[in-house]
């Protein structure tokens, strides 16, 4: 194994120096597993995740990671995932699209199971018809598994959110799945400047014992112990066991905040939000929102932006806030759902102000025109 | 586990359940006990809500009064009749999803590795025949390709009857059940002859009528796991609710099925398994 030094997770996200990379997506995803302290990761190929999972397999070769392993599906892998996160270690994997679903179920259990599981998604298009393109239509699937969700801008925030999302899932009171979703090809395969630590330090490593729920390996008690025992006798007691165990998952996504706001800086981020238009976006759509900002005060419309990097827990409180007194509020994604419009519209006092578009899906790229001509329409 | 982990501490004895108390005070860890010792020590299966006469509830009894090492044994689960009786099983086990138990028990046995590379953690898979053989059979196949070091044993009561006997894969050909309204249109499934071409370094099939073959098997098959490659044992448990017959004739139905060759007994072991198996038992048989 590769010697690296354990520092406080503090200090690997704020005062190491950083070097600057002109890395892609997949290679940046490398780059935080790197000092991520994983103890296993589980692979599986599907386009545009693939080149990620095999550059984990790479730095496996290299020392970085214990043990790696390729299984044979998604639901597989999963599965495995949650099987060595109840044997107490560090894991990772990713997957997208038609990969997800076919994860699908595994995903409410690992919640529900309390496990601190970390997992990229490189979102894509899901069949029929056949495509492998961007997309992020998996996310509305996604929103009620009970996972926390955090939605990558660009590489640097792939990067930052895969190592911040280990110590916040991990948290005693926590202590649930986090997913840190990506748009795939546009973030993962292309190049991008990432500010990296150096590859000598590493995340302190995660200690089993610190679960609140029994490590599956006969060293603690209860021996006599189930993961996940049934609640499913037809009596008053099982209902309310389950009603309150599944409450307890959003209870526990809901204290996250604390920790988002720690290392991530808060649930949103705000640029120039005193406007009367605002444009609420997640992903690469918030880059393309930037830039169709930057062309509308060309014109001489104001227009703020705010970026959601957290989806679960989705930050109801400030959005409701900050939407107060915005005149429109234009909501621009990349699926046909309209996830996030859905979210905001059930967030915002007054939904006639929410502009539901422009939407994009099935590949096809967001030129910032089409933000604009919505920008323009809102500020007539 | 070590010993203190498990002691009650001082005062504590007279909340702690009755059961608990009993399987701290003459419970099966650290002794070398066996289903010949049934009846003289604190089973690891507090009662059972399975029904009169179930194969499962008296195979599942003879595999845990079998396990070679049940203090450091974590079993793996799913849904199933069996998956019933977890919930009363005093070792650590999962029941995670229909179908993913070698899956889990796969990244499991890993986990255990890493964690406790000096100390022998058994991972062993129970599950019924529509978990093992239909909806996880490809899991269950790639755990034996990738050599997972995993115990693996089918309940086979030849039927999903946990959900009101439907046919599966294990059914007889010909038998009418739940949705093989006509009976059943292709053979039972050849596990055994599978798992041995797929890289199992000890496969079984049995029946619990004879419970000190059944431990024999299962001890091999746990054992050969922890120091070969993967295992597989198959275990008869018939159906009295769906099958339709007194609780009373299990036992006899078992004998029958064994006498007229339709349920054959047999053990398939590879050269490098069949050499540790002889070490193991030969040592014994000096003692």
């Amino acid at each position: 194994m590769i010697e690296q030094r354990v520092v406080d997770p503090e200090y690997l996200f704020f005062s190491a120096e950083r070097e600057k990379r002109f890395i892609t997506g997949s290679e940046a995803v490398k780059e935080a597993i790197k000092r991520a302290n994983i103890d296993m990761a589980v692979s599986y190929p599907i386009t545009p995740q693939s080149e990620s999972m095999h550059l984990v397999g790479d730095i496996y070769a290299e020392g970085y990671i214990p043990e790696y392993f390729r299984g044979e599906n998604e639901f597989a892998v999963m599965s495995a995932v949650a099987g060595a996160s109840m044997g107490g270690v560090r894991i990772f994997t990713a997957t997208g699209g038609p990969g997800t679903l076919r994860a699908f179920e595994t995903f409410p259990t690992w919640a529900g199971a309390r496990l601190p599981i970390v997992c990229a998604f490189m979102t894509r298009g899901v069949n029929s018809p056949l495509t492998i393109q961007p997309d992020t239509i998996e996310m509305a699937f996604m929103l009620d598994t009970g996972i926390m969700m955090f939605h990558a801008e660009n590489a640097q925030d792939l990067h930052d959110m895969i190592l911040k999302a280990f110590m916040i899932a991990e948290k005693t009171d926590i202590h649930i799945p986090a997913g840190v979703f990506v748009d795939g090809f546009f973030v993962t395969h292309t190049r991008d400047y990432v500010d990296i630590a150096p590859e000598d330090i590493k995340l302190p490593p995660y200690n089993p014992y610190s679960a609140p729920v029994p490590v599956m390996d006969m060293e603690n008690v209860p021996v006599r112990q189930m993961r996940d025992p049934f609640v499913m006798k037809s009596n008053f007691i099982s209902y309310a066991a389950h009603a309150s165990w599944q409450q307890e998952i959003l209870a526990a996504a809901e204290r996250a905040r604390k920790y988002i706001d720690k290392y991530m800086g808060g649930l949103l981020e705000m640029e120039n939000e005193g406007a009367d238009i605002l444009i609420i976006a997640s992903g690469t759509a918030v880059s393309q929102s930037r830039e169709a900002i930057a062309m509308a005060r060309q014109e001489g419309i104001d227009a703020g932006l705010i970026k959601i990097k957290s989806i679960r827990p989705f930050p109801k409180n400030e959005i409701m806030e900050i939407t107060r007194k915005a005149k429109a509020i234009i909501v621009p994604e990349f699926n046909r759902a309209g996830w996030l419009c859905r979210e905001v519209k059930s967030t915002v006092a007054d939904t006639t102000k929410v502009v539901g578009g422009p939407r994009v899906f099935g590949g096809m790229t967001m030129p910032p025109e089409l933000i604009l001509a919505e920008i323009r329409r809102c500020s007539e | 586990m070590s010993k203190s982990m498990f002691t009650i501490s001082p005062g504590f004895e007279e909340i702690m359940p009755a059961e608990y108390r009993e399987l701290v005070e003459h419970g099966p860890f650290g002794k070398e006990l066996g289903v010949s010792d049934l009846g003289t020590y604190k089973e690891l299966l507090e009662e059972h809500p399975l029904c009169a006469g179930c194969g499962l509830a008296l195979s599942l009894r003879l595999i845990l009064a079998s396990l070679p090492n049940p203090a450091d044994t974590v079993i793996v689960g799913t849904t199933g009749c069996n998956s019933l009786a977890f919930p009363q099983v005093a070792v650590h086990n999962i029941h995670s999803l229909f179908g993913n138990q070698n899956a889990v028990a796969s990244g499991l046995k890993r986990a255990l590795k890493l964690r406790f590379p000096d100390k022998v953690k058994d991972v062993v898979v129970v599950a019924g025949d529509g978990a093992t053989a239909d909806i996880g059979l490809d899991m269950v196949m790639h755990s034996w390709f990738r050599r997972e070091n995993i115990t693996t044993i089918m309940l086979d009561n030849e039927a999903y009857a946990n959900t009101g006997g439907q046919e599966s894969g294990m059914s007889m050909e010909g038998t009418v059940l739940n949705m093989a309204p006509k009976g059943k249109k292709f053979p039972k499934i050849s596990l055994p002859e599978i798992a041995r071409e797929t890289g199992c370094d000890y496969v079984a099939a049995t029946t619990p009528a004879n419970p000190k073959r059944l431990e024999r098997m299962i001890r091999r098959a746990v054992l050969v796991a922890r120091e070969t490659g993967p295992t597989y044992v198959q275990i008869f448990c018939p159906c009295p609710t769906n099958y339709k017959f007194k609780p009373s004739e299990a036992k006899k139905r078992t004998r029958d099925r064994e006498k007229d060759g339709s349920y054959r007994i047999r053990e398939y072991i590879t050269p490098q398994a069949q050499e540790l198996i002889n070490r193991i038992e030969g040592v014994k048989s000096d003692e």
